[in-house]
């Protein structure tokens, strides 16, 4: 196993041999920092109506033109990665956070494992966008409710993932040493298990990210997500929805940053995927 | 055999009554009273005790689960809070479209996705395999509403090919239907034909190393042969797996497709009722769409036993 090198100039070594890894962190990064700058990108408030003009075309004042209420677009596309990220980093914490949590107690405990699994499998028989439209009707429309809706709908996957490497792990040698030496169950789990789950966990987590933002704006955009008034890109889409054949436009933009945004967390994620695969470490190296 | 199918038949009973169960208690997991949310801001008070008593939120849990699978089983989807229909006859109005675009999609989205994944294997690493994984990466990125209004502007708006929205009802003449229906079906079926292109891909590539394709090649079996008999088919256990697990994307995707193209089916009924809050027919929706997901996933283990004679679990 001496292919993978753990130290940190290691890992950027690493790294340049996966372009897409490199690719998708850029895009990510320039995402991110739209995200974090708003505020300097544009002082236009996003909620700002001028009534004067509505669903112009782009020009100096409005770089990507305004909506069908005169708000200035630009600055509601910005502001809208905030609401993606925020959502898609929110569902992939707290889905690989459950799912671990799930996996480890059904990989370890029989009695848990029938129950559980059971469940999980008919959570995962509901397609996880119709299991979060069922949540969203009968909840109040916000961001945290769409985050809990669109977590709920992703946990099972990644619990089946944790249980399965736990599974496998049970059976190795060293797994068993430990347990005939007598080691107490949680530092089994934390210092012998958990690490060699954590590989395939990041990759899974990256695509539940991407999987959670374009869950938010088909949410949004059929009405069942973020509350209007809040510009995320779902909702800028379901607002130009109206207009579009005449103002396309409206939705061109969002959509451009929402798929710009899921193909660099898609590439970042096939590429870590690449790197962290043991047998793709020794291929790489034995050339 | 047939009671590795018989097995799996009874198998899928306990899970249908799961999905049943998650999607009844679905009402009771939310903080709050639900009958409140669905009456929204403005109710009054009797407007949240005929939903309650539409809903059943006055009788025990378990009483309530009873009766609903005893009513499910009778056909009775329960009566729409706003049109006070039946759920079951909506959804029989809404269920032609909703086939007429998913099942082309279905058959569409395999007969080029699997070639796609066959050629990209055998040319690994070349040009040719580069551009199909960089097409598989983008159909899995771009959303489907976004490649739907894409193909909308460039071949109804741009070029005036194809109609911009709305169905034909295939009785109506099965050209205009055939029309109405090829965006929708290229638009949602992007996603899965990334999803199968990538899953063949890797499955292929992977029987490709096998030391009976050397075998084959060395006695001279033709290119075809090896990639489409030998390959294919031992590679064709995860290819009909994602197939049959897709089948939750192409639900998902044609709640938006059908609200992009103004489709009037299921999805569009799933649409319209969150507008409303029509929380039974939106429960009657997700139950049906996800009993199917289970009983396509059942077709998919049986045809297991047809592609790789050695499962028998």
């Amino acid at each position: 196993m001496s292919a993978i090198d753990t130290s940190a100039s290691g890992f950027l070594k690493e790294t340049t041999r996966y372009p897409t890894v490199i690719a998708g962190a850029i895009l990510l990064g320039i995402i991110l920092l739209i995200a974090f700058l708003t505020p300097l990108l544009s002082n236009t408030d996003p909620s700002y109506i001028d009534a004067a003009r509505r669903a112009q075309p782009a020009s100096a004042s409005h770089w990507f033109g305004t909506d069908m209420l005169g708000r200035d677009l630009y600055t509601r596309v910005l502001y809208g990665a905030q609401v993606s990220l925020i959502v898609g980093f929110a569902v992939a914490v707290l889905s690989t956070i459950g799912g671990l949590a799930i996996g480890l107690m059904s990989g370890f405990v029989k009695a848990i494992d029938a129950v559980v699994m059971r469940f999980m499998d008919g959570l995962m028989s509901i397609p996880a966008i119709l299991l979060a439209v069922a949540l969203m009707s009968i909840s109040k429309g916000s961001v945290t409710n769409v985050i809990i809706a669109i977590t709920i709908a992703e946990i099972p996957r990644t619990a089946r993932l944790v249980r399965g490497t736990v599974l496998s792990l049970r059976e190795q040698p060293y797994v068993e040493a430990a347990v005939a030496g007598g080691t107490r169950l949680p530092t089994i789990i934390f210092k012998h298990i958990l690490p060699n789950t954590l590989a395939p966990l990041i990759v899974q987590a990256t695509y539940v990210c991407a999987s959670a933002m374009i869950s938010e704006s088909i949410l949004s955009f059929i009405g069942a997500g973020v509350p209007p008034v809040i510009p995320s890109w779902g909702n800028i889409m379901a607002e130009g929805r109206a207009l579009w054949l005449v103002k396309p436009f409206i939705i061109f933009y969002p959509a451009v940053f929402l798929s710009i945004t899921v193909l660099a967390i898609n590439l970042l994620g096939d590429g870590l995927r690449d790197m962290l695969d043991p047998r793709n470490a020794q291929r790489t190296t034995s050339r | 055999m047939y009671a590795y199918i018989l097995r799996r038949i009874l198998a899928t009973i306990p899970v249908m009554l799961i999905v049943a169960f998650i999607v009844f208690s679905l009402l009771y997991l939310t903080p709050g009273d639900p009958a409140a949310v669905i009456a929204g801001e403005h109710a009054t008070a009797e407007d949240i005790a005929r939903i309650r008593a539409n809903l059943g939120l006055n009788d025990p849990f378990l009483l309530r689960f009873g009766t609903w699978i005893a009513s499910i089983m009778q056909f009775d989807l329960g009566t729409s809070l706003l049109t006070n229909m039946p759920v079951s006859q909506m959804i029989g109005q809404r269920i032609e479209p909703t086939l007429s675009l998913m099942l082309p999609t279905l058959i569409l989205a395999v007969c080029i996705a699997v070639p796609l994944g066959v050629i990209a294997a055998w040319r690994a690493g070349t040009k040719v395999d580069h551009f199909i994984t960089v097409f598989a990466v983008l159909g899995f990125s771009v959303p489907v509403f976004v490649v739907g209004y894409a193909l909308v502007w460039s071949f109804s708006l741009k070029l005036g090919w194809l109609p911009v929205q709305g169905y034909a009802p295939i009785g109506q003449g099965v050209s205009r239907w055939f029309q109405h229906l090829v965006l929708p079906c290229l638009t949602l079926s992007s996603a899965y034909i990334a999803l199968i292109t990538r899953i063949t891909r890797t499955a292929v590539l992977e029987v490709l190393q096998q030391d009976y394709i050397r075998t084959a090649e060395a006695k001279g079996v033709g290119r075809h042969a090896i990639l489409f008999v030998h390959a294919l088919k031992n590679a064709s256990v995860p290819i009909i797996t994602v197939i049959g697990i897709g089948v939750a994307l192409l639900i998902g995707g044609a709640v938006v497709t059908e609200s992009v193209f103004a489709i009037p089916g299921l999805g569009r009924l799933t649409m319209e009722s969150i507008l409303r809050r029509d929380y039974p027919v939106i429960q009657a929706i997700v139950l049906l769409f996800s009993i199917s997901y289970v009983l396509v996933n059942l077709l998919i283990d049986i045809a297991y036993t047809f592609v790789d004679p050695r499962i028998r679990y």
